[in-house]
């Protein structure tokens, strides 16, 4: 153990032969990113790698300026001492897991991942390692997702079920990566334009130039005067839920798109009417199928409850161990 | 069991009281009535009796689910709900052209005939219930087989849903569910019926009307002299009836208290009969109320030996006359029903007393009165319309509880553990202590007051600053302190501090003050009125 290749620090992972930090939460002098979700990506660092892909996105989170260096999925580059590699993790558009090869073994990191299919973004693509760092927001046999057909039929059907009682309904996701995979799921099934909050704005255009199909859509903030939204979608993010911009919309259906509805009080508590169980993260079955896939023999867990999915791990015989990222914060490291 | 998954789900998916009741409606409506008198005893929260006990279904669903069975505590302890957590670990079952079966079915040929099997047995049907119900009929299944249904209706609503399907007042509905009710065809038949009350049993209570409370200046009700004024005891609300010879006695709750209280039931003999009186069980020595923990001795008790009876007397005080000579006169103004049952009951008779009203004519002098509360014993008092009728349920308008100020303390949160239904997954039933001697001493538990935002931000907090674990409660560092209300206090054998509190609940987060600055035992023990 004296020689990981990857320890904690800055709330990220730090690579000492590579002399880089992935996702940091702190500035450093050289940065990995997975994806543009503010837990990943921060601004500060004195230079950025990423994918071509999540370019656009990540510019928006950290600034556009000329420390960036973006990288095809696949391709090698070199850092210090070290290999890297950034492959599709399936997430959300342009995110990656990071593959690092030195003389210490070959280490692979999750960022965050999913092995559904989303047509926003390149599925999940595996590749051997010796440790595998996953992700395990969502690390406990409670949470298995339902197809996402079945999910997308269930929004559909409470929109319908809004159009026929004539009042808006408001679904509250994630403005990036979440929202777009639900308009793009849409987008397959029903022309009908979907209204947007304006926080959706630059990220939906960003899935746009990449050549995302999504559905017309119309900005709340350029709607007519006395427009009432009538059996009408519109998307928003979560923090818009209970703010007075949500006047407008009066006699409305809340709904929330997040693997979170899988517990029926996270649904109870946050008093949305609908809860539909769609998530960009790997579920149970998916973490432990990509662990297997990586076939590591050494897993470590980061985000989220790992010490469930490792307890676990090492019931069937594994080397693994929980580390907590958010503690090297204040190390002062 | 379909149609009542549906219903289920349809109420679970939606926050607006309305919406609810037209899909109460909805489906009262199409339901045949066998399977909607089970509905209306789930909806109206009442339960089966205990079928399989928890860590039964734990080692069940550990077992059929092929997960450690740390991991499925992990996983309860996360959720929060045990039918929620079995119905999520317990795999999906593959399609199936299986019909569900009625929701009478179930309960009269699955679940009641349980209660007369070995362990064995049980799980075996536990499991096939597993492998062929989908989701969320799984989800009910275990919520039918754990305990109440807990899906955001009232008793109230589930009323006002049958008399619109009925086209009746709700009052009626309400009194016909009142007391023995059976969830039969027969009953729910007779629920809904056009015809006329003829034939309700003697021992039918009438739907308790509730007061609200008063949250602003009585002044604000009108003229004093519409007003009556009576003390607010701290007791058990209680219905007494005498009908035909017989006698019952009925708590709010609509358990019938019989043979619980021998010296109530023993002045009530002298009653005349088709009476029916609405009052408060008290704790009662010498024309005195005592402390609510001595009624609380009384409260389990379904045969009360001498001792008990001699340590805690209690007294019914009447302060309603719901029926007179077998007439309903709820629609007679309260000041006739008042000198009505002044002719009936004189102002004692053995442990039955008529406590009176207070004379006032002025809302100052009435408000100066209240002052007194405490040294009476009492929480305050209550005000009621001089000419309101005896409505059911908590209506807003014509009686009002006014309650004098709770005391209050700064307490250490020490230990915290999950909640049940909204709160679940989350550390919100938390225990406070405060200094003694012998260090911090737990005096309370209390789970309300705090918002939402707080409530995260301490369920954080506590997880990442947990001590210990006992089971699903977590000991945490002594950090922060709350300002607790509570209603009264007394001396408890029970409990490590010695002391009880009533009805303990969070006022503030107090994150202006230190653990040091939390209150001392002997503060507390100096306001215990013995
Ligand atoms: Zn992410
Ligand atoms: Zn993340």
């Amino acid at each position: 153990m004296a020689s990981d290749v990857l320890v904690p620090s800055a709330g990220g992972l730090y690579c000492a032969a590579g002399n880089f930090w992935i996702d940091p939460l702190k500035p450093v002098e050289r940065a990995v990113i997975t994806h543009a979700h503010a837990d990943h990506a921060r601004a500060g660092a004195g230079e950025y790698h990423s994918t071509r892909a999540g370019l656009p996105a990540l510019k928006a989170r950290v600034g556009a300026d000329d420390r960036h260096q973006s990288h095809e999925y696949g391709e090698v580059f070199e850092l210090g001492d070290t290999r890297v590699t950034l492959f599709p993790a399936g997430h959300i558009l342009g995110s990656a897991w990071v593959k690092i090869e030195s003389d210490a073994g070959v280490w692979g990191v999750s960022g965050d991942f999913k092995r559904a299919l989303d047509p926003t973004c390149e599925a999940f693509h595996s590749n051997p390692c010796d440790v595998w760092v996953t992700e395990c927001t969502f690390g406990l046999p409670v949470y298995r997702w339902p197809d996402t057909a079945i999910v997308i039929e269930q929004i559909q059907r409470w929109w319908d079920d809004c159009r026929d009682r004539a009042v808006p309904a408001v679904l509250f996701c994630y403005a990036l990566g979440k929202a777009q995979r639900v308009m793009a799921e849409l987008a397959q099934r029903t022309d009908r334009a979907i209204w947007l909050h304006g926080a959706m704005r630059p990220l939906v255009d960003a899935y746009r130039e990449a050549g995302v199909d999504l559905p017309d859509t119309r900005m709340v903030s350029e709607a007519e005067k006395g427009e009432r939204f009538q059996g009408d979608l519109i998307l928003a993010p979560p923090s818009a839920a209970g703010s007075p911009w949500m006047r407008r919309f009066k006699n409305h259906s809340s709904g929330f798109v997040s693997g979170w509805m899988r517990i029926r009080g996270n649904r109870r508590r946050r008093g949305y009417d609908r809860g539909f169980i769609l998530s960009d993260h790997a579920d149970w079955p998916a973490l432990i199928e990509t662990v297997e896939d990586m076939q590591a023999s050494r897993v470590i867990t980061i985000h989220g409850n790992g010490e469930a999915l490792s307890g676990y791990l090492k019931a069937q015989g594994l080397d693994s161990e929980r580390w907590n990222l958010r503690a090297s914060l204040s190390d002062g490291a | 069991m379909k149609s009542f998954i549906a219903l289920y789900e349809a109420l679970d998916a939606t926050t607006s009281t309305n919406a609810k009741k037209a899909a109460m409606v909805k489906y009262f409506a199409q339901a045949r009535p066998e399977d909607a008198a089970w509905a209306v005893y789930f909806l109206t929260g009442q339960r089966l009796k205990r079928l399989v006990n928890t860590r039964e279904l734990r080692e069940w669903t550990s077992e059929y689910s092929g997960l450690p069975d740390w991991l499925v505590e992990e996983s309860y302890e996360h959720v929060g709900d045990l039918a929620e957590t079995m119905a999520l670990l317990t795999p999906e079952p593959g399609p199936s052209e299986l019909q569900l079966p009625a929701l009478s079915v179930m309960v009269e040929q699955v679940l009641r005939p349980m209660a007369d099997l070995d362990d064995e047995q049980r799980q075996a049907i536990v499991v096939r219930q597993w492998q062929s119900l989908p989701g969320n009929a799984r989800f009910v299944f275990n919520k039918l087989i754990t305990g109440a249904l807990r899906v955001g209706v009232s008793k109230r609503l589930v009323t006002r849903a049958l008399s619109e399907l009925a086209g009746l007042d709700s009052g009626m509905i309400a009194h016909r569910m009142m007391g023995n009710w059976q969830p039969t065809a027969e009953q729910f038949q007779k629920l809904i019926s056009k015809e006329h009350d003829q034939d309700l049993e003697d021992s039918t209570p009438y739907p308790f009307f509730l007061a609200s409370p008063l949250e602003i200046e009585p002044n604000a009700l009108g003229l004093a002299r519409d007003w009556s004024a009576e003390w607010k005891w701290d007791g058990i609300r209680a219905q007494l009836i005498r009908r035909n010879g017989r006698l019952y006695i009925w708590s709010r709750g609509e358990d019938l208290l019989e043979g619980r209280f021998p010296e109530i039931e023993q002045a009530a003999r002298d009653l005349p009969d088709g009476i029916v009186l609405d009052g408060e069980i008290m704790a009662w020595r010498d024309g005195q109320p005592l402390p609510f923990a001595r009624l609380q001795t009384r409260i389990g008790r379904k045969k009360p030996g001498a001792k008990t009876l001699q340590q805690a007397p209690v007294a019914f005080l009447a302060f309603d006359l719901l029926e007179y000579d077998g007439q309903d006169i709820r629609q007679r103004p309260l000041a006739d029903r008042y000198s009505l049952m002044k002719t009936v009951l004189p102002t004692q008779c053995g442990q039955l007393l008529l406590p009176g009203r207070i004379e006032f004519s002025q809302w100052d002098a009435l408000a100066r009165l209240r002052e007194s509360s405490r040294e009476r014993g009492v929480e305050g008092l209550m005000l009621k319309r001089l000419n309101s009728t005896y409505q059911h349920g908590r209506k807003r308008g014509d009686w009002w509880k006014w309650k004098v100020d709770p005391f209050t303390f700064d307490g250490v949160l020490i230990y915290a553990q999950p909640g049940h239904g909204r709160r679940s997954g989350l550390f919100t039933d938390y225990t406070f202590a405060v200094h003694s001697d012998q260090g911090l001493v737990p005096v309370a538990k209390a789970y309300s007051g705090l918002t939402q935002a707080e409530i995260d931000e301490l369920d954080r907090w506590i997880r990442a600053h947990t001590r210990e674990r006992f089971g699903p409660v977590r000991s945490v560092d002594a950090v922060h302190v709350f300002e607790l209300a509570f209603e009264g206090i007394a001396r408890s054998k029970r409990h490590k501090s010695g002391v009880a509190l009533r009805f303990p609940r969070i006022h503030r987060w107090r994150r202006d003050l230190k653990v040091d600055q939390a209150d001392q035992l002997k503060d507390l023990e100096q306001l215990i009125a013995d």
